[in-house]
């Protein structure tokens, strides 16, 4: 990476930075319109960070932090910048502010190719950066924290750096360019040292002009191993997640959802209502008419402690009757099925007439797949706490999206947006549940009930399960033709599924993407990097009273399954070695090639394996996929048991990901997607019956466990690129992989998820 | 105000007596988090079925959410908040060591298992970290650095024989 000097665009001179705090151009990301809470004594120097006299940095971070490591990759940004002590880093969740808007995850949002680079696609990109800029969405997902906070997170550093310098040189009447900044102090060329922390409220009107970014290979904190700044708290029980909140006189609230469909609360007698009421604790039972946020009619009951309220929820459960519902997930997968036999789907990227040379073609391979809906299932149970006072909201909360999460509340209450203050915490797992603000909007309805009070809304296990937004089953047919020799002489896709996107755009009001094709729910098909003479993929959106949304890596979660395992087929077909295909496939793209490479070479590709244990034989299997700007490959090695238990033994994983910000958090990444791809590549699969899921808690809805658990690598491709996506990635190409082992295994190729093999006994 | 249907009931955690006045079929779980005010044990399933919410009751871990408040009469309850001695600083230094915790949402009953184990098992096979981690759910899928933690924790401690 080249060092790079640059002017901050119209920034003007003299003190306007920081005098005129939001008097800036709307578009640049240094200075927002809301100052961060600097905690009394300490300064911010702009937007990202703030510093104390005791030279502790506060980066102010926009991100949610759900596991993913961002809150640690972010400050890892800004610190390599401003030469600070890291010893002295903490972060705070910042305001919501345009400024903190994500850029990145909409400009990729678009439906372009990864490699797409005309001149019209660079024009439409820049157009989305700056409506992005100006509508200022704020929202973790997309795995895109660090892509999008890699230039603001280090200007920020680097021109607060800049300042302190300037303000140092100042107190002692040398040139700022004599100076340097080095471990949270300044220091001039004679050997004399100022602190950050005593220099700060100088800082505040020396602001530069110019600023410099260090080059990549001067990289002291970026690229290294860092620990992450939340893994003491974590293991010690004081992170406080939104569920720990407790305020004076705080009430907590339990509720009895209506059924996917339904449109009236569970119906419930005067009397019933009376009996509610008058159980220890309980302070107020009432009806919710749900909203557009996607919360559901409901009974709340609001009692001294969750205990009484769950308990007095359970028995109005019992005693009411929730309106019928019809919806199930057989009649839906129906619906999908008869949709995808039209093959008349919305084309997605097409070239080389992929259509005519197949249905020209003599030889062709013709396979159908089909992926579940799955639940979300965050550790921390959806939950949120509300205090309606007479002239605004304070909301408590873990949330992906702090901005729509203040709009909910804002909307359920009648508010101005102005008068909802959001106080963010960590979250107990996101994986894209926590980008729905249902449970949130719902808190608010339920604390509008008992103004001035406090209340805690909290799900049970069973309403959280049942009351998500799934990722969408998915049906999937994949054509190719082959020549002579087994080449694709023409690669055709089309699925059928509702559109997770556009469902979650309507919820939320973001207009955007209410309309027009969704990306998300066949990305993982025209974006991927194998060259094809001809190639047609399409998607057919189907409609259902099923909720669904964004679930981690959305669309690639069951795209890389289907394309990923018609490949091996492919492969299969020609006779070849899966990974020499891919290889030969992957010629034009080197990025991708090496990480196939990288993937076999460390996993052993194609030396010989032996038995497990118990006597039974092992295969390896192999999947590559192109997510979120990264491209990842795994090698699974797969046994199955007598009793057709699927066994996992090692997991090798590649990733590309741009420059490596912090190597043991892309590892615990992809350990991380490859554990929940697994999960549920082997069990996941939610089913509906009238308009209620079958499964409700950990028992039914099985997740893997320590015992299930393979032993897994992760190499990194050593990169300068500038960093893509890491949280998402990794959970796309072990479903295939496992069901490519399965092949080479058994001969027995699974197309359809959770996988599934028969027991010997049984056949 | 409707009140509890039960007399007080003397808890010992963490050391110290407490006396709370709720019903006698509260679970273990919310009085630690709501009438105590130690939120570290955490609300995962209610039916000890994901381990978020293990304590020790005597040194040996239950699921405080289906414990209901009176099973605790008499014993020494241990919540994450009164974890101590050389076992529990062996585990939450190599938890934190090896960055164990993603969203860390699960990681006080992670602790709490394994700080049994070690107390029970000084050198834990892989086999019996199996059996006594197989309860405790991670959805970040944390379980190789657990495993990695567990074994990191049993080697800096002194062996059966010294202590």
């Amino acid at each position: 990476m080249k060092r790079r000097t640059f002017l901050l665009a119209g920034l003007g001179t003299g003190g306007a930075l920081f005098l005129g705090w939001a008097l800036l151009p709307p578009r640049q990301r240094l200075v927002g319109g809301t100052r961060p809470d600097t905690g009394g004594t300490a300064v911010a120097l702009n937007g990202w960070l703030t510093i104390a006299p005791d030279d502790t940095i506060t980066v102010v971070v926009p991100k949610a932090e759900m596991g993913q490591g961002a809150h640690t990759a972010l400050a890892m940004l800004l610190a390599e910048e401003l030469e600070c002590d890291w010893a002295r880093v903490r972060v705070e969740y910042s305001p919501i502010d345009k400024i903190y808007g994500n850029v990145s995850a909409l400009v990729e949002g678009l439906p372009f190719a990864p490699e797409a680079d005309g001149t019209l696609v660079r024009g439409i990109r820049w157009m989305m950066a700056k409506t992005a800029r100006e509508l200022g969405v704020m929202m973790t997902g997309g795995s895109s924290s660090v892509r999008d906070c890699w230039m603001p997170m280090r200007e920020a550093g680097a021109s607060a750096r800049a300042s302190l310098i300037a303000a140092a040189a100042a107190t002692w009447g040398v040139a700022a360019s004599t100076c340097r900044a080095e471990q949270g102090t300044v220091i001039s060329a004679d050997g004399r040292r100022l602190r950050f922390g005593e220099l700060a409220a100088l800082a505040v009107s020396h602001r530069p002009s110019e600023i410099t970014l260090k080059a990549a290979a001067a990289f002291t904190v970026v690229g290294t191993p860092m620990p992450r700044l939340d893994s003491a708290a974590k293991s010690n029980g004081t992170a406080t997640y939104g569920i720990d909140v407790s305020l004076p006189n705080m009430l907590y609230a339990a509720v009895v959802m209506s059924p996917f469909g339904a449109t009236t609360a569970p119906s419930v007698t005067a009397a019933q209502m009376a009996q509610s009421r008058a159980l220890s604790g309980v302070r107020a039972v009432v009806s919710l008419p749900g909203s557009h946020y996607g919360d559901p009619p409901a009974l709340a009951v609001v009692a001294e402690s969750w205990w009484q309220a769950h308990k007095a929820a359970r028995a109005l459960a019992t005693a009411t009757v929730a309106e019928a519902s019809a919806v199930s997930t057989v009649t839906v997968l129906q619906d999908i099925r008869r949709t995808l036999r039209n093959d008349d789907g919305l084309p997605l990227r097409f070239f080389g007439g992929a259509k005519k040379v197949l249905a020209a073609a003599s030889r062709t391979v013709d396979a159908t797949y089909e992926a579940p809906y799955l639940a979300h299932a965050t550790m921390e149970p959806m939950n949120a706490t509300v205090r309606v006072s007479n002239d605004g909201a304070e909301l408590w909360t873990g949330t992906q999206v702090p901005g729509y999460a203040r709009a909910a509340v804002a909307h359920v209450l009648g508010l101005d947006e102005d008068n909802v203050t959001v106080h963010q915490h960590i979250l107990g797992g996101g994986f894209g549940r926590r980008l729905d603000v249902d449970y949130i909007a719902q808190a608010a309805a339920i604390a509008k009930t008992v103004p001035n009070v406090p209340v805690q809304l909290i799900w049970s296990r069973e309403d959280d399960m049942q009351h998500d937004f799934y990722r969408p089953a998915t049906v999937s047919r994949l054509r190719a033709a082959l020549d002579a020799d087994g080449r694709v002489t023409a690669f055709v896709a089309h699925s059928a599924g509702q559109a997770p996107f556009k469902a979650y755009s309507k919820r939320v009001g973001f207009l955007l993407t209410q309309s027009g094709p969704d990306r998300t729910s066949s990305e993982g098909t025209w974006d991927q990097p194998y060259a094809f003479p001809a190639l047609h993929t399409s998607h057919s959106e189907t409609d259902s009273a099923i909720p669904v949304g964004s679930w981690r890596s959305v669309g690639h979660s069951h795209q890389a399954f289907f394309v990923e395992s018609f490949i091996d087929e492919l492969a299969a077909a020609a006779k070849q070695d899966p990974a020499a295909y891919r290889a030969a496939l992957l010629q034009s793209h080197p990025r991708a090639l090496r990480v196939l490479q990288l993937a076999a070479a460390k996993s052993g590709w194609g030396a010989p394996l032996e038995p497990t244990a118990d006597g039974r034989p092992r295969a390896r299997g192999m999947a590559l996929h192109a997510a979120f700007g990264s491209i990842v490959a795994e090698v699974a090695e797969v046994s199955v048991a007598r009793d057709g238990r699927i066994r996992v033994h090692r997991v090798v994983a590649a990733i590309d990901c741009g420059l490596a910000v912090n190597p043991n958090i892309i590892a615990q990444q992809i350990e991380s997607g490859i554990i929940d791809g697994l999960s549920v590549a082997l069990n996941g699969e939610l089913v509906i019956e009238d308009g209620a899921p079958r499964q409700s808690n950990f028992y039914e809805y099985r997740l893997l466990r320590i015992d299930e658990c393979p032993v897994i690598e992760t190499h990194i491709v050593p990169s300068l690129d500038v960093p893509s996506g890491v949280g998402e990635p990794g959970l796309p190409p072990i479903a295939p992989a496992v069901a490519n082992a399965l092949f080479t295994l058994t001969g027995t190729r699974l197309r359809a998820l959770p996988l599934r093999m028969p027991s010997e006994a049984a056949s | 105000m409707n009140t509890p249907n039960s007399d007080p009931i003397t808890l010992v955690v963490n050391g110290a007596p407490a006396t709370v006045g709720v019903d006698a079929d509260t679970p273990l779980l919310w009085v630690l988090r709501q009438t105590l005010g130690l939120p570290g044990t955490k609300f995962g399933c209610g039916i000890a079925a994901c381990g978020a919410c293990t304590v020790h009751l005597d040194g040996v871990p239950v699921p405080a959410c289906v414990t209901p408040v009176s099973a605790a009469v008499g014993k020494a309850v241990t919540t994450i908040e009164g974890l101590r001695g050389a076992v529990a600083e062996a585990v939450q230094s190599s938890w934190a060591a090896l960055d164990v915790p993603q969203c860390g949402y699960c990681q006080s009953g992670q602790v709490m298992s394994a700080v049994a184990l070690l107390s029970a098992n000084a050198t834990p096979s892989d086999a019996d970290i199996n059996t006594a981690m197989q309860g405790n759910l991670c959805r970040c899928g944390a379980y190789p650095r657990i495993r990695a933690a567990i074994h990191r924790a049993a080697e800096a401690l002194p062996t059966r024989q010294q202590r």
